[in-house]
């Protein structure tokens, strides 16, 4: 078995398992539940065959271990097929049902997603892209999803109908998600940055502090956004004029404010963390030749421990953009409204539709800035 | 001249330093040495006010260093300390150049200073100057702490236990090269050292801290001829001392007409070498030659006799 790669071994079985799972779903509409179809059952075998062969080509592309071109490769041939199957096996669906059917991916299709996509991640990890080949994949690969949307390809699919029929309101839930997360993650960063250095230099603030912050993550999400109703409620009615600029007990306000004081403790402690990677015996030097504080803090610590810091932000923002969904309950918007909705209507696709922008979200946010991170790890020993 | 002025040091009410005063001549290594805990260390920062003082006061050329504000002062004091402490994200030439640009110096003039303390350290700077302080070995990454510590031609260069991670062959190295340097720029230097034998083989003058007093003040032969108390003599060590004496004085001194067999030593090589050869060679007497131009011989009976006049 030598010369095999393990990982794509382990793709090939868990691949051709997935084959024989029910690919996609026919419902009579988009409420009822649906059937499950196997692959082979789709579409005319002119149409599934061609498919089915990509996929296993694919997965024959990933075993061999010392080929990681080859099993990048499979890994897109195996997309392909998928995507190709998708396309053509929901046309084919729809045409033989009724006028109010539904068709979407099942559990064979997000299988054989998460497979394919597993043995790209392993074959490029092999590769160790530098930072820029990272961000360029990035946008190849979101160019790539962006064409295939635009194309209307997908739009047979019950979740693209549902789209279909909600897109303003998945626009503004998008830009009030981004809202939200971003917003958030700016105002986190706008007071945990300074809170973070001052704790660095005084110790009693910092053991006043972290404790605090600490409590405040402990409080269960859903029991934050609750206590965020009552409190603001107040306010808007004790100060005048708070509710003409938004605040309120419910809606966008309580929202960004559970998440800017649930993202606090992350960024202070990733700021003290960051600025302790100074070595002890640097930070003398910097003193003895007469540094003040703040050149040591702007020449010494904050450039050693800026990656220590973004790695905290990088957290927030992924940890936000997720939490941001539950904001949908307290009328903050979001895709969280669509979550939400979906469930009351028993209507999965609906779900999907909040939920799948929500992965992808914080699936780009974690790349870029592991990108990030790496770009601003300062150097230490030449390129070579 | 640095004047050391009835300076003390308290923790809680205890002295760290007690009353210690002491004046460094201008162009003369210092080396303080002790055990730890002898508050040699507290002394040596509070030179450069990393440590403030609980009373006494510090003169550098007259002025009181509580003059000045803290950071502009140690701007002025060359600081080295073990381990070097270089600056992980700067190159050599960052680091060499970090005092020259805090004081404001032109971009040439700091790159024209740092490619002149490289050469000094035989280091050469189109190869060193670029690189990082990892890629370096830690003999390297010494060189370039002590010439960070020299680059804007301080009035004076503090250096605590600056060798001590070094290991035993390099370190000589080093502490030959110190001197080296220290005699071609003439430099004013305090070193601090828990090591005796560091402290005799670089100090002109050597000051003995013990339980934060400063017990004795002299010369490396004042110190080892005639210590002031049972704990400088247990420092300088008693069946040595005639040895350290002996190695404090050239062959030069004792240089007598004649000729003797085997390979010349030169005039500078110290007593303790030249007995040490003797004994080895198994000879009377060694001829003594600069170069080639012979200068003369050494015995053995004279070196005894020296020996005998020190104890």
């Amino acid at each position: 078995m030598a010369g095999l790669s393990p990982p794509g071994v382990l793709f090939a079985v868990l691949g051709l398992a997935a084959i024989f799972a029910p690919f996609m779903t026919l419902a009579a509409n988009r409420i009822v539940a649906g059937e499950g179809r196997a692959l082979w059952t789709l579409a005319a075998p002119q149409i599934t065959g061609p498919g089915i062969a990509l996929m296993l080509l694919g997965l024959a592309l990933g075993l061999p271990a010392a080929r990681p071109f080859l099993r990048i490769a499979g890994a897109a041939l195996g997309l392909a097929g998928l995507v190709w199957l998708l396309v053509l096996g929901a046309a084919s669906l729809l045409a033989e049902a009724g006028d109010y059917a539904r068709v979407s991916p099942a559990a064979g299709f997000w299988c054989l997603l998460v497979v394919f996509a597993l043995m790209m991640a392993d074959a490029l990890s092999a590769l160790s892209p530098g930072p820029a080949a990272r961000a360029g994949l990035l946008v190849l690969v979101l160019a790539l999803i962006g064409a295939l949307l635009w194309s209307g390809a997908l739009s047979d699919l019950s979740i693209a109908q549902e789209f279909a029929s909600r897109k303003d309101a998945f626009y503004s839930a998008s830009l009030r998600h981004l809202g939200l997360a971003f917003g958030s993650l700016l105002a986190a960063a706008v007071i945990g940055l300074p809170l973070g250095v001052m704790s660095h230099r005084n110790a009693g603030l910092r053991r006043a502090l972290l404790p605090v912050l600490s409590f405040l993550q402990t409080i269960p999400s859903l029991a934050m956004f609750g206590i965020m109703i009552p409190v603001l409620s107040w306010l808007s009615g004790v100060i005048p004029g708070a509710r003409a600029i938004g605040i309120a007990g419910i809606g966008f306000a309580p929202a960004f404010l559970a998440l800017t004081l649930y993202s606090l403790l992350p960024v202070v402690a990733n700021v003290l963390a960051g600025l302790r990677t100074a070595p002890a015996a640097t930070l003398e030097a910097a003193r003895g030749m007469g540094m003040t504080w703040r050149q040591r803090l702007t020449r010494v610590e904050l450039p050693l421990g800026l990656p220590v810091v973004l790695a905290g932000l990088r957290i927030v923002l992924v940890q936000n953009i997720g939490l941001a969904v539950i904001a949908g309950l307290i009328g903050g918007g979001g895709y969280g409204t669509f979550v939400f909705q979906g469930l009351n209507q028993t209507a999965g696709d609906l779900i999907l539709l909040g939920a799948l922008p929500t992965v992808a979200l914080a699936l780009i946010s974690a790349i870029a800035m592991d990108i990030l991170v790496e770009v601003t790890t300062p150097r230490t020993e030449r390129e070579e | 001249m640095i004047e050391i002025d009835e300076i003390t040091k308290l923790y809680e009410g205890t002295a760290a330093v007690d009353h210690v005063s002491m004046t460094v001549e201008t162009g003369t290594i210092t080396v303080i040495v002790g055990t730890s805990g002898s508050g040699k260390t507290t002394l040596l920062r509070m030179i450069n006010r990393l440590i403030e003082p609980s009373s006494g006061e510090v003169r550098i050329n007259g002025e009181s260093t509580a003059a000045l504000p803290k950071h502009e002062l140690r701007r002025r004091i060359g600081y080295v300390i073990q381990g070097d402490g270089l600056f992980p994200h700067y190159t050599i030439a960052g680091n060499i150049g970090a005092v020259p640009k805090l004081l404001g110096w032109s971009r040439d003039k700091t790159r024209a200073r740092v490619d002149e303390l490289l050469d000094l350290f035989s280091m050469e700077p189109a190869q060193f100057r670029d690189r990082y302080p990892a890629e370096l070995s830690g003999g390297q990454q010494q060189r370039v702490g002590v010439a960070r510590a020299l680059a804007s031609r301080p009035d004076l260069l503090l250096m605590d236990e600056p060798f001590g991670a070094l290991d035993p062959i390099i370190r000589a190295r080093a502490q030959a090269d110190l001197r080296h340097i220290q005699r071609q720029l003439g430099s004013t230097i305090v070193l601090v050292t828990h090591d005796m034998e560091e402290a005799i083989h670089l100090g002109d003058r050597v000051a003995v801290m013990d339980g934060g007093k400063l017990l004795q003040h002299g010369t490396p032969a004042e110190i080892i001829a005639a210590p002031a108390t049972d704990f400088v003599a247990q420092m300088v060590g008693g069946v040595d001392r005639p040895l350290r004496l002996l190695s404090l004085i050239p062959v030069s001194d004792v240089l007598e007409d004649g000729a003797a067999e085997g390979e010349p030593i030169a005039p500078d090589t110290s007593l303790r070498d030249a007995l040490s050869l003797c004994l080895w060679r198994g000879v009377e007497a060694l001829p003594v030659a600069d170069g080639d131009r012979p200068l003369g011989r050494v015995t053995l009976a004279t070196i005894r006799a020296r020996a005998a006049e020190l104890a």
